[in-house]
Formats: C-alpha cells, structure tokens, sequence
C-alpha cells in the first residue's frame, strides 16, 4: 500500500514500523514522547507504544547519547533524537571518542547500533543555532555511518536502513524539507503532495545505505548534493538551461564513489553543493577523490558550491545558502573551458 | 500539591507532569510554606548546612494577602517598588505586542517571559550596575533595570539595520555590552559555568564584581550546570547561580528532568549555600538575591538558587502548550502572577491605586508603540531593509582572513 506522505509522516511511518518489528527498538530524546516531538516526527509513537519505549529524557545531549551508547551496549537498538543538529555538540566526545570506536577498541567484543536522528540545515529563519548543517563533523570521524535524506520516500527507506544496521548511524534530516521540497525561492514554497516521492509505501522497505540516488540524468555536467540542496540543484539545472546529471548522494559515509566517478566520466565537468561551510567541508573529500579517479576525463576544474565560512546568519539567510544563481552560474562555468 | 501519580516505575521510571490535557489542574490551593517559616541567616557567617532548611522550604516574604513579612522582608520604599512594577509591566506589554508582531511576521519567533517577569527584574534590582549578567531567554527585563532603550531591543527583534547583532542572531537572543549583558545562546545552559569564570576573573583582578546566571530546570540537566556548581564549590569565586524551575522545559515537565525533591538541594552537595525561593514574589528575590551578593562581594563564594515558578505562556512562538499540558493550567498556579502580587501589595500598604496603575498601563503601551514605530523606521523582517550581506563575513575572526574575503566578493553584494 502506498500512502502520499510529506517526510515528517514519512520518518514517523519508519520508526512505527521498526518499532512494531523489533522490541528491541527505543526512542527517546527531548520532547520525543508525549508532544511527540517539536517536528512532529514522533507523534502518536508514545501512545501506540507505551512511555517505555518512547520516552522523554532530560534535556542533555551528552547524556542521550552516553545512554542510547548502554542501551547498544546491552542489546537494544536505540533510536534517539537530538533536537537539533547544532545542539548535538555536547554529546560529541561519547560519539566521537566513545560510540564510534567501540567496537574497534573492543576487538569487536562490543558493538553500539543505534541511530542519532536530528534535523539539520537551514532555510527556517533559525540563525547559526539551528540551522547548521554538521555533517562533515562526523563524516571525519572513522567508526561512524552518515546519512542526509532529501525526500519521504528516501527518508523512511534510509532510515529503515540506519535502524537495522549493526553500525551506528548519523541520521540528518533536512528540516526546510520536513513539509515540502525547498527550491530556493522562501516566498514560494510548495508541499509534499502530489510530488512523486511523497509516495512512500506504508510497509517495510530499505533504501540501502551506501547508495547514491540519480535524480536527473545528463550529459553536460554532474551536479552532486545532498539533504535540502538536491532540490534547489533541481532548480539551478533547470535555471541553467544545461544538460545536467543530478546526483544525490543519500549517504556520505560510505560514499557511493563509483556512481560519482562514473558520472563524471561520462560528463567531465562536475559541481559540487552543500551548506556547509567549505573549508574541510564534505565536498572537500569528494573533490579530491574525484580528481584522482577521473583527472583525465576532467574538462573543467571540479567546483564547489558551498555555505560561507561564516557563522550561518539569520535575517540574511539567503545570502549564506547556495541559491539557484549560485549553482546556476557555476554550472554555466564548468561549460566555458 | 494534591497527591497524583507522577510516575510509573516499571520496567523503570519514566515520570510524568501532575496534569495532562484534559485533567482538571489542581495545585492544592496556595503553598502551605508561608513568610517567616524561614530565617535570614548572616550572609557572612552562613554555610551550605545553615541552608537545608531553606533548600527544601520556600522563601517567601509576600503572602497570599499581599501583607510582608519575616527576617526576608528587605523593606523596600515605595519608589523602589513601584520602579520594579513597572519594570514588570514594561516587559509584559513590550512582550504581548511582539509576539503580536511575530504572528504578522516582522520577526522571525519570539518568547514571552509571562508569569517569570519579577525574576529577573527583581535580581537585577538588588545586584550593583558593575556586576555581570548571563542570562537565560526568559530573563531579558534585566535590560529594562539596566537601562536599555527599548527602540534598541525592538530592532535586534525585527533584525534590521540597527540590530547591534546585526541580523545575525535569532530574535531574543540579545546582547549588550553597556549593560554587562552577554549574548544569550540558543545551546541551553552553556552561559551558567561561563558565569563562573567571569567571576573568578572578577575576583583575580580584585574588582567589586558579582556575576548572576541562569538557567532553567530543564537545562539543569546538562554538563554546564555541573560544572557551573563543582568549579563555584572549588574555587569560590562571587557568583550567584540560579535554577528557575518554571516546571517545563518545552513539552518537558521538571518531574521528568529529575528524580529529586527539589533543585536548590542539588546545590548542598556542592557545599554551596542553597535557598529555594518563591519565583512570583518580587520582595522574596529580592532579598534572597541581595544577601546572594553580600556573601559573594565579601569573598565567601557562590549561591545557588531555585526559583520557583511557572512558565504561564508558551515555551516560545513555535509551539501551543495545549498539547501537553491543561488550557490555562497558570491560573491555578500557587505563587499566582508576580505583578499583580506587587501591585496588591502597593495597593494595601497605599502606596498605589488602581488609577495610577491604568494610567501607568496606558503610558507604557503608548512608550512600546512609540517605540516599535521608531524601530521600523529602520526596516523589519517582513520588509527589510536588513543589514547588509557584507554583516555575514565580518567578525568571525578579527580581521577577515583571505578566504573569507574571497567569499565575500563571490558573493558581491
């Protein structure tokens, strides 16, 4: 059964699902229970499933994280929230020194799968607290699996995937998306409905981690994004006029090199989009990975598009995010060499 | 309090508010503790175990006839009072016509101090000009006591180009150097143990400095808060650390922040001097704040507070508390509402009257408008102008590295 769902109730069917799947499953984090959640995204989860395994914790990040890291530990599958990703840096030394290592340090006698869920990104008027976008933060951090979903249909699926997998999981979620795809425009921004990936089986389904998504195949130029960005790629390419193969990456780590390289083989000019900051940011990693793979079939240098290497701003947001002219202008360019 | 289920305690314990939506609140009418159950001790003498008493009880000095009394009474004159009424009245209508403001978008979100408005307005009151103020989000009227023009704040709100941030901080999230009032920080708590250093710094240099913070009972269960306590128990510094437990923390409620009695004990362990105190009750944190400070400004280190209140509005403009909590539950609130406490108070002792009290109102309101008008002049968030694109790659570091100057003239605006 298929059902036309916006990511909020996408992401609330995967967990219902693995929740009515695995006993093992929990989930806790602030206001994740009773209010289900400030996005909504647990909603009705506490009700259906009882207050032990949807729960509210204390308001602390380092906290969750050290508990859902025992509760792995000790056989469970923990699914915690953290509020938002710009709150997530308390918990970093039991993520960083303590969850991702475990099972190397262990010998892998121990093993911690559970999964972070938090939103991320910007485009919500949030100013540098709540509108970062931390991924490279984890993606430097070996030990550790990182996801950032860009539509319901791929959110439930990779996070159906992050559930069951015995790794733990970063798991970003692009908030400006939670309700519709973004395309750079705030003054015109639609809904899920009627979109073709808002149409999200009700049952159980993977989206396998490790697999780059292509949105759009060309033959100009490969755009590469992920969470919020893979959208207003869309509408950069169109703005562009050019034949472009859009690629979503869907997982960071493990990255899907081999759809990137072969893409760029074929098109030989290649563009590079994320919020982030740029500086040591995930795009950084890709361009150097590309270059060694594909230098001979490179007709343009690889560029990027990126956040500023500024505190995220908040009335002038737009100005920090990679806008479709932006993204637009640097495709142009990939095609004047 | 009426005795409710806060719990269930299988397979473990997951606590729950006394009230979900639907339930009748029912505070059990009005605190058992009354003025004068407590005694002031010596603030130069008292120790953390001169304290138990005042750490599971209630300070209070109002009672429920607005009559004062008991060693806490400061005995304030009436000019006093009536400046910190007005205060309050000055944040609860500045309050209402932004979140007003907010609904028609001139601001991007908003929060309320509602009901907590004696908190930070009476502590600020009993502190001296030079001392330091690290506040949480509900604790913006201590900009009133210190003097900030209000055209100034309304512009940081609506991010315009006045804003001293410059557009880049969420609305509320004030700072203000004049006043010694840091940048409040979306991360919760993290102010409370930099409070700290600031006092260590003062008490380095020799300075007759005091440093207040806050936090709430939620955030309490963060790091910095015990950090804050261990470092202010180790090395003693003049800092006075405040706990409000408003009793939610967004959806939260305090039963589930913690499984202890009350968060003015926590401070015991610390060695730390701890005094719960009834948040609603201006004369009550007033005094308990000024004997806060004669023990820090005479060197016998820190305070550690519990303010205890009730969060009457919303966490913030981004959520309706009816989904967690009953309609109105405020009203049953035992401490009532801070300003019209104060007023009953002014009123019996004839130092007020309801015709002074409307016109003061009125005079306020007309200040507020008066001075949103004079904000928007320069721009709102609906609108702009903003500040400039340029705003974003100036300090982040003291003088713009090159590759920041090369994204600021990609960016060409």
């Amino acid at each position: 059964m298929m059902a036309d769902m916006n990511m909020i109730k996408a992401l609330n069917s995967a967990l219902e699902v693995q929740l009515e799947k695995d006993p093992n499953v929990l989930i806790f984090g602030e206001d994740v229970g009773y209010f289900g959640g400030v996005f909504r995204v647990t909603d009705g989860l506490q009700a259906k499933f009882g207050e032990h395994r949807v729960f509210d914790s204390p308001l602390a990040e380092g906290g969750i994280a050290a508990i859902a890291m025992g509760m792995g530990l000790n056989g469970l599958r923990p699914v915690a929230e953290i509020q938002f990703a710009d709150y997530i840096f308390p918990a970093y030394d039991q993520i960083v020194n303590e969850i991702a290592k475990v099972r190397h340090r262990s010998g892998g006698e121990f093993t911690a799968p559970l999964t972070f869920r938090t939103p991320a990104g910007g485009g919500i008027k949030g100013g540098h607290h709540h509108s970062q976008s931390p991924e490279a933060q984890f993606t430097h951090t070996p030990g550790l699996k990182v996801v950032y979903c860009s539509t319901p249909y791929n959110a439930k699926g990779l996070l159906t995937a992050a559930i069951e997998c015995n790794d733990p999981v970063i798991f970003f979620e692009p908030k400006r998306c939670y309700r519709g795809p973004f395309y750079g425009d705030p003054h015109n921004v639609p809904t899920w409905s009627g979109h073709p990936d808002a149409e999200v089986p009700e049952g159980h389904y993977v989206v396998p981690m490790e697999e780059a998504r292509i949105v759009r195949e060309g033959e100009a130029c490969t755009v590469i994004a992920w969470g919020t960005m893979v959208h207003v790629c869309e509408q950069a390419i169109k703005d562009s006029g050019i034949d472009c193969e859009l690629i979503d990456m869907q997982t960071l780590v493990p990255w899907d090199r081999d759809t990137v390289v072969n893409s760029i083989k074929k098109t030989g000019r290649c563009v590079i989009v994320h919020e982030a900051p740029k500086t040591s940011g995930f795009g950084a990693e890709m361009s150097a990975s590309i270059q060694e793979r594909c230098f001979y079939h490179l007709e343009a240098p690889i560029t990027r598009v990126t956040g500023w290497d500024t505190p995220f701003p908040h009335t002038t947001e737009w100005d920090y995010m990679p806008s479709p002219e932006r993204i637009a202008a640097a495709i142009k360019k990939t095609q004047e060499e | 309090m009426t005795e409710r289920v806060t719990a269930t305690t299988t397979p473990y314990t997951i606590g729950r508010p006394p009230f979900r939506p639907g339930e009748e609140a029912d505070f059990g009418g009005k605190f058992k503790e009354q003025p004068g159950d407590l005694n002031r001790p010596d603030p130069l003498t008292c120790g953390a175990q001169d304290t138990v008493a005042h750490a599971v009880g209630l300070v209070r000095v109002l009672d429920d006839n607005g009559i004062a009394s008991g060693e806490w009474d400061p005995k304030l004159d009436a000019e006093t009072l009536i400046q910190g009424l007005e205060y309050m009245m000055r944040l609860r209508i500045f309050d209402d016509r932004m979140i007003k403001m907010q609904r028609t978008g001139k601001l991007s979100f908003y929060m309320r101090s509602f009901g907590e408005e004696a908190i930070a307005i009476a502590q600020t009151m009993a502190l001296e000009t030079q001392d330091w103020i690290f506040p949480s989000y509900r604790q913006p009227g201590a900009q009133f006591v210190r003097g900030r023009d209000m055209v100034s704040m309304i512009c940081h709100c609506i991010g315009n180009t006045e804003d001293n941030v410059k557009g880049r901080q969420m609305p509320v999230h004030y700072t203000w150097k004049e006043g010694r009032f840091i940048s409040i920080s979306s991360p919760v708590g993290t102010q409370f143990s930099q409070a700290v250093g600031v006092a260590m710094a003062s008490a380095y240099k020799g300075d007759d400095e005091v440093c207040i913070s806050w936090l709430g009972d939620g955030t309490s269960a963060q790091g910095d808060y015990h950090y804050a306590l261990n470092f202010a128990s180790t090395f003693k510094p003049p800092v006075i650390l405040n706990v409000v437990n408003n009793q939610w923390a967004i959806s939260t409620h305090a039963n589930l922040a913690t499984g202890g009695r009350t968060f003015a004990e926590r401070g015991l362990a610390y060695d730390i001097p701890s005094i719960r105190v009834d948040g609603n009750d201006f004369l009550a944190l007033y005094s308990v704040t000024k004997w806060a400070r004669d023990r820090g400004a005479a060197g016998l280190g820190a305070t550690h507070i519990e303010v205890y209140t009730y969060r009457a509005g919303a966490h913030s403009s981004s959520d309706d508390p009816i989904a967690y909590r009953p309609n109105e539950e405020f009203k049953h609130w035992p401490g009532g509402d801070p300003i019209v406490r104060l007023k009953e108070h002014l009123i019996k002792n004839d130092m007020w009257d309801e015709k002074r009290d409307e016109a003061l109102a009125q005079k306020i309101d007309d200040e507020v408008m008066t001075s949103y008008k004079a904000a928007c002049e320069f721009g709102d968030l609906a609108s702009g102008p903003y500040p400039p694109a340029s705003t974003i790659f100036t300090e982040v570091y003291e003088t713009v590295p090159w590759h920041v100057q090369e994204q600021r003239e990609e960016l060409g605006k």
